[in-house]
């Protein structure tokens, strides 16, 4: 199966920058914080970092910002929430939260409904990824206080199903990604105790098929963004031993493209910048040797969470 | 009053660039800021990157305009998945008062080549919502035509979802699970729209009123094709916390039988089993059925039936060997 071609993996993120017209480009434009997010995390991850400029690249991330505090996902866009965890974590993984405003931040994010779900905008769309965003993003600036955690504890729960997954509104079909996002959330507001975690693991051990790939629902094809959304929840409620994570690491760095760096979907598909973090990161899950451990539910290196949380 | 939908499709013919129409002669385009070195540098097609250009210039002067929102429209043609242009496009249709059937036919346009992208959704449950029980039949025909190209298509089945919720037409939604599970019994969306009908229709009298004929329905599924982990899950969900009515049940007991008695089957074993721990007291087919599946290499000899079948399981699933021996051992101990 090979080794993880971490030199080539560094070389394509970086090589990102000089690429020209191609489509990955532009349909990424209206989104580039969440590039910077994946393409970042999966260089600190890597121990490769330091080939950015942390000045400029900090400098774009701010911006970004509106008056409001919310970030966009490009200079001159509308902020979302979506770009808002993006930008807190880069600037968390260059150890530049101070720059952050938290407070302000936290009136953009903290958009709770009666119901305790979140709303990604003034817009109103509620959906659970935007219960772990604005959890997470909270938990990161310190102002989980500023919402019901009850209640939006409350609400995730009403999203789970009698498989013991999670869907994006209560009676939403089960899907890994929704999975993450409320595992996530109970997660990181102490609330594991209400996932019924026998059952959830093994609907989520059940992912795992024969090339040993995750899929993220019955029946789909493996794709390797699941290696993140299925294995970071099955570590948060404490079951990934149910599942063969050497033939998981194998299927990862099967969809490794070793000549041009970069890592797809499935093998022998194209590369793109959002599957080679995913890549990256199940791997870092997977404790692959040489990489920097990733915390499962704030989705950033744990050195970087620790130097949030206990050297403030 | 323009619509904004029209547009995009005569201009598919032969686009002219904004800068050669009169109509804009007036606007000075203001060009993407990227920073002095990007992390993510983009470069656009030229007419792509001119489009937003001139949007940009209408944002920021906010121009609620009819060619404002045709611009959108053009934005939108080139990248679906921008977020500022469809709030900006929001906020036109307010403005101009746009009537909102239009923008349903505009959506369904875009969604024809984008339907994976969180913003065409989004948009489209404004549109109708503000159109309220008006809006039912579309959307329930709108997401149907999505489905009938995925049927598995998540944002369609949310969306679909919603409408049912807000605006009602329950009436079919059962058949049309019928209906999708006859096209693929191994659909998990259309199963998992099967229990939010039943639990959910103001029509059917919840789950406790349906359990007998979703029972049967289910277990012709079973056993048409024992392979499928949706159909074993949606039996199960079908007493939902009555454990002991579930245990109990000779009709589940039986088809586990049935299907074990032909063929070893993984979700059988897995159900005889979690029926076993919670109080289920196999009968001696049972116990003969199993005893014919037993593996000849099985290293130990199991005390009990629940024991083999975790044997069997184990051998039988390697990759997750790991949850069958932790399930064997959380078995209480025979004397």
């Amino acid at each position: 199966m090979g080794e993880l071609a971490t030199d080539k993996h560094v070389k394509y993120i970086l090589s990102v920058e000089k690429r020209k017209d191609d489509f990955e480009s532009v349909v990424m434009e209206h989104l580039r914080m969440n590039g910077a997010y994946w393409g970042l995390t999966a260089l600190d991850l890597m121990g490769k970092l330091d080939a950015v400029d942390v000045d400029e690249v900090v400098s774009w991330v701010m911006s970004c910002q509106h008056d409001s505090g919310g970030f966009g996902g490009n200079v001159g866009h509308d902020p979302h929430i979506l770009y808002t965890l993006s930008a807190v974590q880069v600037l968390a993984l260059f150890d530049k939260m101070d720059l952050i405003d938290s407070d302000k931040v936290t009136n953009i994010v903290g958009l709770q409904n009666e119901d305790g779900s979140f709303s990604g905008d003034m817009w109103g769309e509620v959906d659970t990824r935007f219960s772990y965003i604005a959890i997470c993003c909270l938990s990161i600036l310190h102002r989980l206080d500023r919402i019901s955690v009850e209640k939006a504890v409350k609400y995730i729960i009403s999203c789970k199903n009698m498989d013991g997954g999670f869907g994006c509104t209560p009676g939403g079909e089960s899907h890994s990604g929704q999975i993450f996002c409320c595992v996530g959330a109970l997660a990181l507001t102490g609330s594991l105790d209400l996932v019924d975690k026998d059952l959830l693991g093994w609907w989520l051990c059940e992912r795992q098929v024969k090339s040993g790939g995750l899929n993220g629902r019955p029946e789909k094809l493996p794709d390797v963004c699941y290696s993140w959304w299925v294995l970071s929840s099955l570590i948060m409620i404490d079951r990934v031993h149910w599942i063969s994570k050497e033939k998981l690491t194998k299927f990862i760095l099967d969809c490794q493209d070793k000549e041009k760096g970069g890592i797809s979907d499935r093998p022998d598909d194209a590369v793109d910048v959002f599957h080679t973090y995913f890549g990256v990161a199940g791997l870092s899950l997977l404790e692959y040797p040489g990489l920097k451990p990733i915390d499962p539910a704030y989705a950033l290196p744990v050195d970087v969470v620790n130097r949030i949380f206990f050297k403030k | 009053m323009a619509s904004g939908s029209s547009e995009v499709v005569e201009q598919e013919q032969e686009r002219v660039m904004l800068r050669d129409r009169p109509e804009w002669s007036d606007v000075t385009p203001v060009p993407q800021d990227d920073g002095p070195c990007p992390v993510v540098p983009i470069k656009y097609s030229e007419e792509f990157a001119e489009v937003m250009d001139y949007f940009r210039a209408v944002f920021l002067a906010d121009e609620r305009s009819p060619r404002a929102l045709s611009l959108t429209a053009e934005a939108i043609h080139f990248n679906a998945g921008n977020y500022t242009v469809w709030h900006f496009r929001r906020l036109l249709l307010e403005s101009l008062k746009i009537d909102l059937h239009d923008e349903l036919e505009f959506v369904q346009r875009i969604a024809a080549d984008n339907s994976k992208n969180y913003q065409i959704w989004h948009h489209r449950r404004w549109v109708a919502e503000k159109l309220g029980p008006d809006a039912r039949n579309a959307e329930l025909q709108f997401t149907k035509k999505v489905l009938s190209v995925d049927a598995k298509h998540y944002h369609a089945w949310s969306h679909r979802q919603w409408v049912l919720q807000a605006l009602g037409g329950w009436e079919d939604e059962l058949d049309y699970c019928s209906e999708l599970l006859e096209q693929d019994i191994f659909n998990n969306s259309a199963w998992n729209q099967r229990h939010f009908v039943i639990t959910k229709s103001p029509l059917l009298g919840g789950l406790e009123a349906m359990r007998e004929s979703e029972v049967l329905y289910t277990i012709k599924a079973i056993n048409a094709y024992p392979e499928n982990e949706s159909s074993w899950r949606y039996l199960r969900g079908l007493y939902k916390d009555e454990t002991t009515s579930w245990a109990n049940d000779p009709q589940v007991s039986s088809i586990c039988l049935k299907i074990l008695s032909a063929k070893s089957n993984y979700f059988a074993l897995s159900t005889l089993l979690d029926l076993i721990c919670h109080g289920y007291q196999p009968n001696q087919d049972i116990r003969d059925a199993i005893e014919a599946l037993k593996i000849p290499d099985l290293d130990t000899q199991d005390l009990d039936i629940a024991r083999t079948i975790c044997s069997i399981l184990e051998k039988v699933d390697p990759i997750r060997v790991n949850y069958w021996t932790w399930r064997k051992s959380r078995l209480p101990h025979v004397a």
